[in-house]
């Protein structure tokens, strides 16, 4: 306590960190100029005009320097502290984009501010989530083993999700699921997170295989098991009851619950994008919001593989060795749409081939364990859960970005975290890896 | 609590290595273990531009250009940007209307995609390029490009040159290894196909990088990769334009061929077939026009008769015959033959032009009347010479003789697709007569007078000459004497006309013999009135008799007599005595070459005889039948269409083959008669060129939607 006032906001400070976010922040002003480099135009000029993304990008991080030596020189109880306010703010931020919405590639979630920054007010829900839930499980009359707790929480997630659904940011809304990381250390059931994954294995296993093959299979499961288990039974009367109740949730999954995913609750495209993932078509004519659509739009065919398509192509031609800085063909002549944004990872790839990929993929391995353990070494629980909400929250986005661009993942807008251009994202990040850096020079402190 | 007994960080850990694997070797089997990406990537990006050298021009032997090369423009464009076009005046221009101006943008676009330069019309006029170029600021997305074609200065020598067309699908296929691509173009026929290695030179090519709207950003890698054009070479020929004009205007109207041969060299002063055309209507636009109609052409006139038409020999095989009977020591010069006008030593009785006893006395006098009865006895005595005991060996023996004077047998001129004609073998007269032990020389009689199943090219009659002319030897025929910056390559392929061929060792006396008899020939024999002023020559005729019709005129000589530099065969078919016609072409070639002009009188001789109309009626009538097929000319052929017809050998008997001549220039002048109102089947050729597999290809390539 005695030193916690000390204005040496190095103390304490993890700076293994604070490298790689350099290194991080570095290669993404790297990527981004690679693929707007020019070669007609005097690009030491240009580095510094604000005119071209990556000469944006070297100020959208100078004023994320400055946010993050603020941050470090605040007070840890103020997360704690505002946590609730701040979430609450930022839910009505969300609501406030209904109104105020600007519409920025068709999806309405930004809020123009002065009408020089573009405020995406879902980006920053991620940080308040993330430390409202810390606050939350941090209380001390919160039981976290209790259902009632982890319904609580899963209320405080699933909220701003929703929303985001609602702005068409599908992408922002999954990333609500990282979550589930933080959620699970602090004594979620596994079997919550094994009931995920059968359920994720279920819905792929629905769409790569016919509905009435699958359903065949699942009932000659069900049947085999309950014929190997009958003498347990005798014992054991619900055991039979368990496994029918499974075999009738998988039937219902497969015949009605992903049907009505695809049909109902996605749009067309995103139906279609998965569909195309396993190699299918998707009848967009079953879609229920593109049957209201397509009165207006009707020849809305379009490849849609198309992004997919180049991104493979770009980091497949990259080849073992890159084809060398600058010199990647499908970065040059532009081929992968939104390749700063989303797109980010295919110009490392091209340029730097197998080994760059490699390397980057590995450093940020390390980013990741470094912070686990760093989430490991708080004493207060507060820190720990914002700790791994910031790990699920990274790890989600590079495994979802990374996933898409090379065809492992149906494409969604997810930013690759620190490289991706974008302030709003560049921010987000910053603010979460330095709030939790100084809560890390804290850590001897019980925050609550 | 039980949570903090578990190790659920490492848990976390655990699933976020595995993520990480995944996306790992993921990256593995993209970037290391497939190279599809790569190709896709330059198939994406790197746009190659051929640069295309000028082809070699071919000279005769005064280096005067056969041929040339013009420009000439065509209309290009890139159909995504061809936007607020002047569609109304560019339609004007172009003399087509609206719906062909849609129906040829919707070609080009599946041709090569909307990004991508397609040939909206090629080959413009000199009046449409200046309309065009003046307005080119309306029609945006439009583009002049120029390219080389050939021109042919004389308007001479088609046969001989060939000519240069696009590259179709099926030339693709068979020239594989040669780097030949859609859009080239290449040598299809004649010296343009022989040479065309040479001719071609070194296509250059660009390599552009090109973004994703097909716009180029500049030089693909600084441009290491890409290489210079470098022009094709030119060619030397031993060609004499003047002396190949005058043949093919003497054999206007008639159905024949000539050849002339420099004896000391091997190398071809003239060579023509009748009828023909002119080169010139197969470059440029007009080629569509006049392709089809040259094929349908029932005179054949794109059919190089001098190296693929086969006639019989008849008298001209005589002097020939006569060495070999001498060779064989089976006659000396002295030796007569009591010739009463038939030849009845095998029953069913020859017939023999000359009545007048002793007019076959000697071998000297029975060449310059051209006895045949003398001819078909030494051919018997050659067959059934007793040192063989037997007519097949005998037979073997004389066929031996003949092949090696290049009869019946391919030459190995630098021309593609030459006729070995035919000396028949032992084999068909077994067949014909059921079996080696049924047939004599009497069977055969008339291969002695160049008749039965013996024929000969112009060509092989020619060169005939030129071995008799050079007293056992002859220079396989060449058009090629030198090639522009000749090097061991080149020097390897033209070896083989530097060879002497002296298959037979004959003796020196008996060509002075022979030369003698042929001498007599122009002096007091069948062709004492044609002379060559200032110079003896010797020289046979010939009047074949044929299936088709009227005698073959056949005419063959070497000059000057001493000290032989020309050796001519000429062939006018069903024209009848080969001292009628045949002979005065030779004679007038020979003056010309010899002398370098024409004296007066030749002069009005060689009108009037160009004049001669000698086509056969059924050609005639043919052509009045026919004269309303305008129509055909829209088709486009393939070029193996063409060459097929090029191959095609001369009509067998079964089907007498309707033979004409006329020049090309005829049928333009034939009245044009309205379109017929049925439709032809040329849409359907077009659309399989149109849509050939590499097009295809392309254009599932070039499929793309930017849609994120």
């Amino acid at each position: 306590m005695s030193n916690y006032n000390n204005n040496n906001f190095s103390k304490g400070t993890d700076f293994a960190v604070i490298l790689l976010y350099m290194i991080m922040v570095a290669i993404g002003i790297l990527c981004i100029f690679m693929v707007e480099y020019n070669p007609n135009l005097n690009w030491s000029n240009s580095f510094l005009t604000a005119k071209t993304n990556y000469s944006k990008q070297i100020y959208f991080a100078l004023f994320c320097a400055v946010i993050a030596i603020f941050i470090l020189l605040m007070d840890s109880k103020v997360f704690t502290a505002f946590a609730n306010i701040l979430y609450v703010l930022g839910i009505l931020l969300m609501l406030a984009t209904f109104v105020l919405g600007k519409n920025i590639n068709g999806s309405k979630s930004w809020i123009p501010i002065a009408g020089v920054f573009n405020l995406q007010p879902a980006e920053l829900c991620k940080i308040f989530t993330a430390l409202i839930l810390a606050k939350f499980i941090s209380k001390p009359e919160t039981d976290f083993s209790k259902l009632k707790s982890h319904l609580i929480a899963g209320v405080m997630i699933i909220l701003p999700a929703i929303l985001s659904v609602m702005q068409h940011e599908l992408g922002l809304a999954l990333v609500y699921s990282a979550f589930i990381f933080a959620m699970y250390r602090e004594g979620l059931p596994p079997l919550i997170l094994v009931f995920l994954l059968s359920f994720a294995i279920l819905v792929i296993a629905t769409l790569l295989l016919d509905p009435a093959l699958l359903s065949i299979i699942i009932t000659v499961m069900a049947g085999l098991f309950i014929l190997n288990l009958i003498k347990k039974f005798k014992r054991n009367k619900k055991a039979i009851l368990v496994i029918i109740a499974i075999w009738g949730i998988c039937f219902g999954t497969i015949r009605y619950t992903v049907p009505y995913i695809f049909n109902n609750v996605f749009e067309c495209y995103q139906s279609t994008r998965i569909y195309s993932m396993m190699g299918k078509e998707y009848d967009c004519s079953k879609n229920v919001k593109s049957a209201n659509l397509s009165v207006n739009k009707k020849a809305a065919k379009k490849p849609d593989d198309y992004n997919v398509k180049q991104s493979k192509i770009a980091i497949g031609s990259g080849g073992f060795w890159g084809r060398g800085f600058l010199k990647g063909t499908q970065t040059r002549g532009k081929y992968v749409p939104e390749q700063h944004t989303d797109f980010i990872f295919t110009s490392l790839g091209e340029a730097f081939g197998f080994v760059g990929t490699f390397t980057f993929l590995i450093l940020y391995l390390f980013f990741l364990f470094r912070l686990i353990r760093i989430a490991e070494r708080q004493r207060s629980t507060f820190s720990r859960v914002y700790a791994y909400s910031v790990v699920g929250i990274f790890f989600f986005h590079i495994a979802v970005n990374i996933s898409m661009t090379i065809g492992l993942f149906p494409v969604v807008g997810i930013p690759l975290p620190l490289i991706s251009y974008g302030g709003s994202s560049l921010l987000t990040f910053t603010v979460l890896v330095f709030v939790l850096l100084r809560l890390d020079a804290d850590r001897q402190m019980v925050l609550r | 609590m039980s949570v903090y007994n578990q190790n659920r960080g490492g848990i976390i850990q655990i699933i976020i290595g595995i993520i990480f694997t995944l996306i790992i070797g993921q990256l593995i089997s993209l970037q290391i273990f497939s190279n599809k990406y790569r190709l896709a990537a330059d198939n994406n990006a790197v746009y190659r531009k051929i640069i295309y050298p000028d082809r070699g021009i071919i000279y005769d032997r005064k280096k005067k250009a056969l041929l040339e090369n013009t420009i000439s423009y065509d209309l290009v464009v890139i159909p995504n940007e061809a936007k607020e076009v002047d569609t109304a005046m560019l339609c004007e221009i172009l003399k087509i209307d609206k719906v062909e101006f849609g129906k040829r943008m919707i070609e080009a676009i599946i041709k090569n995609t909307r990004v991508k330069a397609s040939t909206f019309e090629a080959f413009l006029s000199a009046e449409v390029y200046a309309q065009l170029n003046e307005n080119l600021y309306r029609f945006p997305g439009f583009t002049l490009s120029e390219r080389s074609i050939r021109s042919y200065p004389y308007n001479t020598a088609a046969h001989v040159l060939g000519y240069v067309a696009e590259v179709d699908v099926n030339f693709l296929q068979k020239h594989e290894q040669d780097g030949y691509e859609m859009g080239d173009y290449a040598g299809m026929t004649g010296l343009e196909r022989f040479y065309e290695p040479i001719l071609m030179g070194q296509r250059g090519v660009n390599r552009f990088l090109r973004d994703n709207k097909g716009k180029i950003q500049g030089a693909f890698e600084k441009g290491i990769y890409d290489t210079v054009a470098i022009a094709g070479r030119n060619i030397f020929t031993s060609m004499d334009v003047e002396v190949q004009q005058l043949a093919e205007k003497l054999l206007q109207h008639k159905i024949g061929s000539a050849v002339a041969i420099n004896p000391k060299t091997g190398g071809i002063i003239a060579m023509a077939s009748s009828p023909g055309y002119n080169p010139n209507l197969l470059t440029g636009n007009q080629r569509r026009k006049t392709i089809g109609r040259l094929l349908l052409d029932t005179a054949r006139p794109i059919y190089n008769r001098a190296i693929k038409g086969q006639y019989p020999p008849g008298s001209t095989f005589k002097p020939l015959g006569a060495l070999i009977a001498l060779d064989e020591g089976l006659i000396t010069p002295s030796y007569g033959y009591n010739c009463r006008g038939t030849y009845g030593a095998c029953g069913d009785p020859r017939k023999c032009e000359h009545h007048n006893p002793g007019h076959a006395s000697t071998l000297q006098l029975a060449l310059a009347n051209s006895c045949n009865s003398y001819f078909m006895q030494i051919f018997r005595m050659a067959i059934d010479n007793p040192e063989y005991h037997n007519a097949k060996v005998g037979y073997l023996k004389w066929k031996e003789y003949v092949n090696a004077f290049g009869l019946g047998r391919k030459l190995g001129i630098d021309l593609p697709s030459e006729n070995r004609a035919s000396i028949p073998d032992t084999a068909q007269y077994n067949r014909d007569f059921g079996g080696a032990k049924y047939w004599n020389s009497c069977y055969m009689l008339t291969l002695g007078i160049g008749q039965d199943r013996m024929t000969a090219t112009p060509l092989q009659l020619a060169n005939a000459m030129a071995f008799l002319a050079n007293d056992g030897f002859y220079y396989t025929p060449h058009f090629v004497d030198s090639i522009e910056n000749q090097d061991e390559e080149d020097n390897a392929m033209l070896e083989k006309y530097k060879i002497k061929n002296e298959v037979t060792k004959i003796a020196k006396q008996y060509f002075e013999i022979i030369k003698e008899g042929m001498h007599d020939v122009t002096v007091m024999g069948t062709a004492s009135m044609i002379k060559v002023p200032g110079h003896e020559f010797c020289a046979k005729t010939g009047t074949a008799q044929n299936p088709h019709g009227k005698n073959h005129s056949l005419f063959v000589c070497f000059a000057p007599k001493d000290n032989p530099t020309i050796a001519v065969a000429v062939v006018v078919e069903n024209a009848g005595f080969g001292a009628t016609w045949a002979g005065p072409i030779a004679g007038l070639m020979i003056e010309k070459y010899l002398n370098d002009t024409l004296t007066k009188e030749s002069k009005v001789k060689a009108e009037n005889l160009s004049n001669v109309d000698l086509m056969p009626a059924a050609i005639k009538s043919w052509y009045v039948r026919n004269n309303k097929t305008e129509m055909l000319t829209a088709i486009e052929y393939s070029n193996d269409a063409i060459a097929d017809a090029w191959d095609m050998e001369m009509l067998s008997e079964i089907a007498p083959v309707k033979k004409i001549m006329d020049t090309a220039k005829k049928i333009d002048s034939l009245p044009k008669a309205t379109p017929p109102s049925k439709p032809i089947p040329s849409t359907k050729i077009n659309k399989d060129s149109a849509l050939d597999p590499l097009n295809k290809k392309k254009k599932a390539t070039a499929k793309k939607n930017v849609k994120l």
